[in-house]
């Protein structure tokens, strides 16, 4: 008789994120298709409240601990091994966001359980988990399956639709030990905003987005006319921020805002999940590369096997064109 | 300051990869390796920090096809040592491999303990781990990952870690630690040719024996495809004129230009 | 003063600062007279903190470690000029700046980016582009006439044609590619390529101050070379050509080496015949620095651009020895980004206005950089409906259609 499947609900900030609905919504199948009960585990302080929406669970599992107000994995590791030890689930849904991420790094080990990583699905098949997964920055799609209880598993962003996990009616709450360490060696002090962004680029309804392919900070030059004769705003993947051509309130990803705008221009980004986590809910997605195989073509609306160099300056004289 | 850099090596995506005739692993015919971007950082930071503090860094890895060339790179980039893991099967999981440094870096003469650990946060490969978190937990040392920013000041570090949204946490970690590595302060330095040769001609790498078997993975890949090329995109042809004139029409469908 | 700087022998790759003195070509720097002709001629002359004639003062004062520090040295784009204009012929571009270049790079607290990026594809991948190098001759595929790609099948031919990365990965290359390819399948010329097996030449990483990288290369390519069975290697890359012809002889290379404008200027005869279509162009050429200044090709282009039908060819104000270099050569390709930081103005933006000035329609190149960065400044200067720029080649295969 397998345990039951379990989801980490992630917070940020004081609210849970829209992933945790994600994850309820596959833990969902997951449960039916195991024939087991689906719990959430919600690790936080003075937070039952957040309970409200996590309707689509059959139980909720929760721990109070002052330690949860700081976004540190050692007292959540410790806590979930515990119970995980006592309760036996079959798995636990994590979500691979940078709030997370390494709690997903440090669990299974001290767990000593399986652990896989980067599923953009997961299915029940013969009463056992086979997940889908991505390597090699989308060049690859591997099948996996866990050898061991409990499986780990490292769910990308966007794996179901979120409305299809979020359910009010808050079912049964049960109140959990915490355990965590009693010196811990990892302490948080602060939080540091971003600079005061000229722009929010959650708020645009166009973005054209550079990447790596943009060769050097000149060329962002020709994505600021388009997005400006557009009335939007420029973005990048992270290699740019990371070269300093975009400041980081234009990062688009992991560590970066997502975005949801009406129309994403992907000018040579190759599309690694870290980045299109951020982007791919957008309305209208055009990606331009050089590389046939670039896994950006996987999520967006229309694709061009091209030099973004070539393309840009062309659209900066169609838009003119367009508008005068 | 003692700083340990961990590197491995990853697919190289810029060659197109394969399955294999196995259907469960890549073809190694045209298969090259490149080492871990985010370790490339790792080894970075750990010359940034000796840099400003003085001390020593200490290039390691297992064993692997062209990590002679990676490790004569470090020394030749500034690191003071470099040390390969030998005697250790082919084709390890992240996991794997993250575990059995945890049991061979203790035995290597002079090289633990270290006041800082630092390895990519992150590779395409790690199907089953993340080698900085397993070789943390399997030395028994404080964690914290995709960091951006690491000074070191006696026996904490002051550690920023990104969140979403642009948001950086910042940290007090006590060391020793280990620190998963998103991004170095500055992009991983050049280093001429001719200082890579000069180091392949004076270095030597310190070859360790693992002396220990790995552990079994607890996940297993049971098929490998690719995607589809192109995906669900909907391609378009055509010369830079005719391809930003699509563009404009899906703009202008959309009531955007 | 003499019209090419073509040494008259391959500059013996085994001097290095220290032992300048112990050869001719070293000592002669020494005869420096001072006279600033080389800073004078300078394109980027303005910017130089370190043009020749300071760096050699300095040399002979024991100062030259104060020239190491400063990044002013990028700005040289090895155009000859300088070497051009001395009276004393030293030999600067080919000798003394990579030499100390090779220590400003050493020295550099952070390498620019796109040139970091640049370099470490050129080792790993054998191009600047980073594309892989299985897909170096995947260009042949889209080519009408048959070329053979030795790496695939070793048979004995007189030339080693070798397009070189531009050609051979860029789209623009490319094109210029096939219409070489045309070319010499129209002059009955028995060629093959290397193929996947072909590698930069790395002149350019020479001339930055990688000597390394291009020591490197060199090992790889002679390597290459000696495995293949060939009377002539022919380039389209005009720095690969002064590589091959100047440097690889002193590491055991010693077969003949030509670029593809002289070379098929030697066969003018037999293409006349077949420039049968005519082309209404008028045309100015733009003399690239290996090509021109330091080797003497002046008159072979422009031959075979009068051969031409219908073509009317026009100077620029500056023409022949006194060409303005387009600024992609000694690493410029990839500093467009630290010039600009730096607020220089294009040497191709400044080009480009001549080439208008003249007249012409058609500016007629013969490197694969200038493509790029000529059609690059008619966008950005706005003159996309007055300009467009050629390859020699291509004009003539244009000439060659029915």
């Amino acid at each position: 008789m397998p345990g039951n499947v379990w989801v980490m609900a992630e917070q940020w900030r004081g609210e849970l994120s829209e992933i945790t609905y994600e994850l309820l919504a596959l833990g969902r199948e997951l449960a039916d298709g195991l024939g087991v009960q689906l719990e959430a585990v919600l690790l936080g302080h003075d937070a039952r409240g957040l309970a409200a929406t996590l309707g689509a669970a059959d139980g909720i599992l929760y721990a109070d601990d002052p330690a949860f107000t700081e976004p540190t994995a050692a007292a959540r590791s410790q806590t979930l091994a515990s119970l995980a030890e006592e309760r036996r689930p079959h798995c636990l849904l994590l979500g691979l966001t940078n709030l997370t991420a390494d709690l997903a790094g440090i669990l299974p080990a001290q767990l000593g359980a399986p652990f896989v990583n980067y599923c953009r699905d997961v299915r029940v098949a013969d009463g056992k988990l086979e997940a889908r997964c991505i390597l090699y920055g989308g060049k690859m799609d591997a099948a996996v399956e866990a050898a061991a209880e409990p499986v780990l598993l490292g769910v990308l962003p966007g794996v179901r639709p979120a409305d299809q996990g979020l359910k009010s009616g808050a079912p049964q709450v049960e109140d959990v030990t915490a355990s965590v360490p009693d010196a811990p060696r990892v302490r948080f002090t602060k939080y540091l905003e971003p600079e005061a962004g000229d722009v929010d680029i959650t708020q645009q309804e166009v973005l054209v987005a550079v990447g790596r392919g943009i060769a050097n900070e000149d060329n962002v030059e020709l994505a600021e006319e388009i997005a400006t004769a557009l009335g939007g705003a420029v973005c990048g993947s992270r290699p740019v921020i990371d070269q300093g051509w975009l400041p980081l309130s234009r990062q688009v990803g992991k560590s970066g805002a997502t975005v949801k705008p009406k129309f994403y221009l992907a000018a040579g980004i190759s599309g690694a999940p870290e980045h299109t986590e951020g982007m791919k809910g957008s309305d209208v997605i055009i990606a331009i590369n050089t590389d046939p195989d670039a896994p950006i073509f996987g999520v967006a609306h229309y694709g061009m096997v091209a030099d973004c160099l070539e393309i840009l300056p062309a659209l900066v004289e169609t838009v003119a064109a367009k508008k005068g | 300051m003692n700083i340990l850099a961990v590197l491995k090596m990853v697919p190289d995506v810029v060659e197109e990869l394969e399955v294999g005739d196995d259907g469960k692993s890549l073809d190694l015919d045209f298969l090259r390796l490149i080492v871990n971007e985010r370790d490339e950082h790792a080894l970075e930071q750990a010359l940034l920090l000796k840099d400003k503090h003085g001390g020593s860094v200490t290039a390691v890895a297992i064993d692997a096809p062209e990590i002679d060339d990676v490790l004569f790179t470090a020394l030749a980039k500034g690191a003071d040592r470099a040390v390969k893991i030998t005697d250790v099967e082919e084709g390890l999981s992240t996991r794997a491999a993250a575990s059995l440094l945890a049991q061979v870096l203790p035995k290597v003469p002079n090289l633990l303990p270290a006041d800082l650990v630092l390895a990519g946060c992150q590779a395409t490969d790690d199907l089953d781990g993340q080698t900085a978190a397993v070789l943390a937990h399997g030395l028994e040392l404080p964690y914290l990952g995709i960091v951006s920013q690491v000074d070191a000041d006696g026996s904490t570090a002051c550690v920023l870690s990104e969140f979403p949204g642009g948001v950086r946490g910042e940290f007090e970690v006590d060391m020793p630690a280990v620190l998963g590595i998103q991004a170095s302060e500055k992009p991983p330095r050049y280093v001429p040719v001719a200082k890579v040769r000069a180091a392949m001609k004076s270095q030597t790498i310190e070859e360790v024996s693992a002396g220990t078997e790995p552990e079994a993975s607890l996940a297993a890949v049971t098929g490998m495809t690719k995607p589809e090329a192109g995906g669900k995109a909907e391609m378009l042809d055509g010369s830079p004129e005719e391809l930003a004139a699509k563009v404009g029409e899906i703009l202008s469908e959309r009531g955007l230009l | 003063m003499a019209e090419t700087t073509a040494a008259p022998d391959p500059v013996a790759c085994e001097i290095t600062l220290d032992n300048l003195l112990e050869f001719p070509e070293g000592r002669e720097i020494l005869t420096c007279i001072q006279c600033g002709m080389c800073a004078g001629t300078c394109p980027y002359g303005d910017v130089m903190d370190y043009p020749p004639r300071r760096i050699i003062k300095m040399l002979q004062a024991g100062l030259l470690e104060e020239v190491f520090t400063s990044d002013s040295l990028l700005n040289c784009i090895a155009c000859y000029a300088c070497m051009a204009k001395c009276p004393r012929g030293i030999r600067l571009t080919e000798l003394l700046l990579p030499l100390v270049k090779e220590q400003v790079f050493v020295q550099l607290p952070e390498v620019p980016a796109e040139l970091q990026k640049a370099l470490e594809n050129t080792l790993r991948y054998g191009n600047p582009m980073g594309e892989s190098p299985r897909k170096r001759a995947q260009w042949v595929t889209t080519t009408d006439v048959p070329i053979r790609d030795l790496s695939k099948k070793p048979e004995r031919v007189d030339v080693l044609w070798i397009p070189e990365c531009y050609m051979s990965y860029h789209p623009r290359g490319q094109e210029a590619a096939r219409a070489t390819a045309r070319v010499f399948h129209a002059l009955e010329v028995d060629f093959g390529i290397l193929g996947a097996r072909e590698k930069c030449a790395g002149e350019c990483a020479r001339l930055v101050g990688e000597a390394g990288l291009f020591d490197k290369l060199m090992d790889d390519n002679i390597k290459q070379f000696d495995k293949y069975d060939f009377n002539r290697i022919v380039t389209s890359g005009a720095h690969a050509y002064d590589a091959f012809k100047y440097l690889y002889p002193r590491f055991g290379f010693d077969q003949i080496v030509e670029h593809t404008t002289p070379f098929v200027a030697r066969r003018i005869e037999q293409l006349k015949p077949l420039l049968t279509k005519k082309l209404d162009y008028t045309v100015t050429y733009h003399d690239s620095c290996c090509l021109g200044r330091h080797n003497g090709f002046y008159e072979e282009p422009r031959t075979l651009l009068q051969a031409i039908p219908g073509v009317k060819l026009v100077e620029m104000a500056h023409n022949r020895v006194n060409s303005i270099c387009c600024g992609g050569g000694g690493g410029g390709m990839w500093l467009d980004t630290f010039y600009a930081a730096k607020g220089y103005d294009r040497l191709s933006d400044r080009r480009v206005k001549e080439a208008i000035a003249s007249g012409a329609e058609v500016l007629a190149v013969s490197c694969p950089y200038e493509v790029s960065r000529f059609e690059d400044s008619i966008k950005v200067l706005g003159y996309d409906d007055k300009m467009v720029v050629r390859d020699v080649v291509e004009l003539l295969a244009e000439a060659m259609e029915p």
